[in-house]
């Protein structure tokens, strides 16, 4: 096996049990610098669990889940967003009792203690910061509303833009289109694209064609391990993808 | 309004402010009587406990239904030192150990206990009436936070370390004054404190103390700590993943609670010449949440409104009614959580603006607003 620093995340023989069943089973999975991958598979194949892994959110049995050479399944939470991973959930987590601005500020990454929080003073800096990611997540126009305004996309949306806000190196993007319109679900496509060169992005997706807009690599996950992992014709032509997911 | 004036919340809150500042400043020691503006003194002093839930409750989403701990630290520290004042060897010359506290003597103590010495001191018992409690909700603040406790769970905790601590209090009579608590309190630093003048002072320093907490809250709700107080009462998963580790947020907003508690258990004490675990039981504790809800959990202000509104109910209703008084009080919470979910301040924000419509002249507003309470901080 090569050197793991190579990548900027290496996962080897992640496994997970609740209760004995095994969501990932001894999984291995490499991401370069900058790189957009896509995960698919069906339903339980362990996509959300994945990233629950990385995050932190949920501690593996076994295995190492190393980030830039540095190890993250025995960090808290928060500190491996310090190292630079952003988790955006599957159901738009806003705050929304706050303003847009509010959202967007809340995830900038200085003033993270009680007491940075208590001194934190608003600077230029992240008043242009705040204008740039809104315009860059189609809000510009709604800095001001409450996020609980917002329409179903446009909360997606507004994550993403959170995400963005702590300029990580690797952004997780679970389920970004869902509830989307056909028009949304376009601008995302190309927000997403935008965003390829500047961060290693992780998006689970289940929609194809959306898949295909955005895909260059996918990897198709199958019962906590996986399937098949390539471009997206290889993916699409191989039989195994097509009778666990695709043929349905 | 002035950059550094915005914490107070705009035009509006500082009319709200300004409009308790002369109610409780100008209004009440001009119209009462002293007996009755003691009486003012002792709600205004549940005020604070009420203003530390409206941060931690309110605003951070943590019910504690054990703030009588706090109020009952600020109010067991200084009526330690005020006693231990009261028993100098002349006066106390008829113990069997002179210079002792009463309730020691009675209880065969012959000597004073080590933890009682630092308050000999009134430097260190101010000290103490802040850091104590602080540092008491810091412990069980990380302790709870840190495993992810939290709701119901918390609540129930705080509620059962209230038990713990009566039950402490009321059992080690020799070193706490037991079940009657610590009575007798006389004079601070020679100052007689049941005096009229002292009542009224006392009131007074109850007033201004109150103010300068408020404002605090404030400017704690208008710092990013307080934007991500309602962030992670609104999704705490997401601010954990924003990078925030949330258990020292918590624990943070928990000690300025049982700070705030504690300077009103202490200035309670000094009004009251007493203090015993019945004013920190369970019962206390929960009227606490009473006052919050009542006022409004969402408005500091509010919350002082709701600790004098049920207080002078109180006296009114319970001293013709007083079997019916609890039932009364339940049923106006229970009203409240149904129908008032941000309380007096909640009915202000929205009938306000309407009454406003029918006033046209600025007199008549200012007449109605004063007894109403202000807009959410």
């Amino acid at each position: 096996m090569s050197s793991n620093t190579d990548f900027l995340l290496a996962v080897e023989d992640l496994t997970v049990s609740f209760d004995g069943f095994k969501a990932i089973d001894g999984l291995n999975f490499y991401m370069d610098e900058k790189e957009l991958r896509v995960v698919i598979g069906p339903n339980g194949a362990g996509k959300t669990t994945l990233l629950d892994l990385i995050c932190g959110k949920t501690k593996a049995t076994n295995g190492s889940i190393k980030f830039r050479g540095k190890e993250l399944t025995r960090l808290p939470e928060h500190r491996i967003v310090w190292e630079g991973v952003g988790r955006k959930f599957q159901t738009p987590s806003v705050y929304d009792s706050l303003t847009v601005r509010d959202n967007l500020e809340v995830s900038y990454p200085k003033g993270r203690g009680v007491w940075g929080a208590l001194a934190f003073k608003r600077d230029t800096a992240l008043q242009e910061k705040t204008q740039e990611i809104a315009e860059s997540v189609m809000l510009k126009d709604s800095l001001d509303l409450e996020a609980g305004q917002l329409s179903h996309g446009q909360k997606q949306w507004l994550e993403i833009g959170m995400l963005l806000m702590q300029d990580p190196a690797l952004l997780m993007l679970d389920e970004p289109i869902a509830g989307m319109s056909a028009r949304e679900r376009e601008q995302t496509a190309d927000l997403l694209k935008r965003l390829a060169g500047k961060h290693s992005i992780i998006v689970i997706e289940h929609d194809m064609n959306f898949v295909k807009q955005i895909g260059r690599k996918v990897t198709v996950l199958h019962q906590g391990a996986i399937l098949a992992e390539g471009d997206m014709d290889q993916v699409q032509s191989d039989q195994r993808v097509i009778d666990v997911y695709l043929g349905h | 309004m002035n950059g550094y004036l915005d914490f107070l919340g705009g035009r509006n809150g500082l009319v709200g402010l300004l409009v308790l500042a002369a109610l409780i400043l100008l209004v009440f020691p001009l119209t009462m009587g002293v007996d009755q503006l003691s009486l003012a003194g002792r709600f205004l002093s549940f005020g604070f406990v009420a203003a530390g839930l409206v941060l931690c409750w309110g605003y951070g989403g943590i019910l504690s239904l054990g703030q009588g701990i706090f109020f009952g630290i600020g109010g067991y520290c200084i009526a330690m030192f005020l006693k231990l004042e009261a028993s100098t060897p002349e006066a106390t010359a008829i113990q069997t150990t002179p210079g002792i506290p009463d309730f020691m003597d009675w209880n065969r103590i012959t000597e004073l206990p080590w933890f009682w010495e630092p308050f000999n001191s009134l430097t260190l018992t101010l000290i103490a009436i802040i850091v104590l409690p602080a540092l008491f909700a810091y412990v069980i603040g990380i302790a709870m936070f840190k495993r992810r406790v939290s709701g119901v769970y918390f609540a129930i905790i705080t509620q059962a370390l209230v038990v713990i601590l009566t039950i402490l209090l009321v059992a080690q009579q020799g070193y706490t004054g037991g079940a009657n608590g610590i009575t007798d309190l006389r004079t601070l630093k020679g100052w007689d404190i049941n005096t009229d003048e002292a009542m009224v002072t006392l009131y007074f320093v109850t007033a201004f103390l109150l103010l300068g907490v408020i404002l605090f809250g404030k400017w704690l709700l208008h710092s990013k700590f307080g934007r991500i107080l309602i962030a992670m009462r609104d999704r705490e998963d997401r601010v954990r993943f924003s990078g925030y580790d949330v258990a020292n947020f918590k624990a943070f907003v928990f000690c300025v609670a049982a700070v705030f508690s504690a300077i009103g258990g202490a200035m309670f004490t000094l009004q009251e010449g007493f203090m015993s675990p019945t004013l920190i039981g369970i019962i206390p504790s929960i009227e606490f949440v009473i006052f919050a809800a009542v006022g409004g959990r969402l408005s500091l202000i509010g919350a002082v409104y709701g600790a004098m509104a049920i207080g002078f109910a109180r006296i009114a209703f319970a001293e013709a009614y007083p079997e019916l008084w609890l039932f009364l009080m339940g049923a106006v919470f229970i009203v409240v959580v149904l129908f008032l979910p941000y309380g007096l301040a909640g009915l202000y924000e929205k009938y306000a603006p309407k009454v406003r419509a029918f006033l046209p002249s600025r007199t008549a507003r200012a007449a109605t607003s004063r007894e109403s309470t202000e807009v959410r901080s």
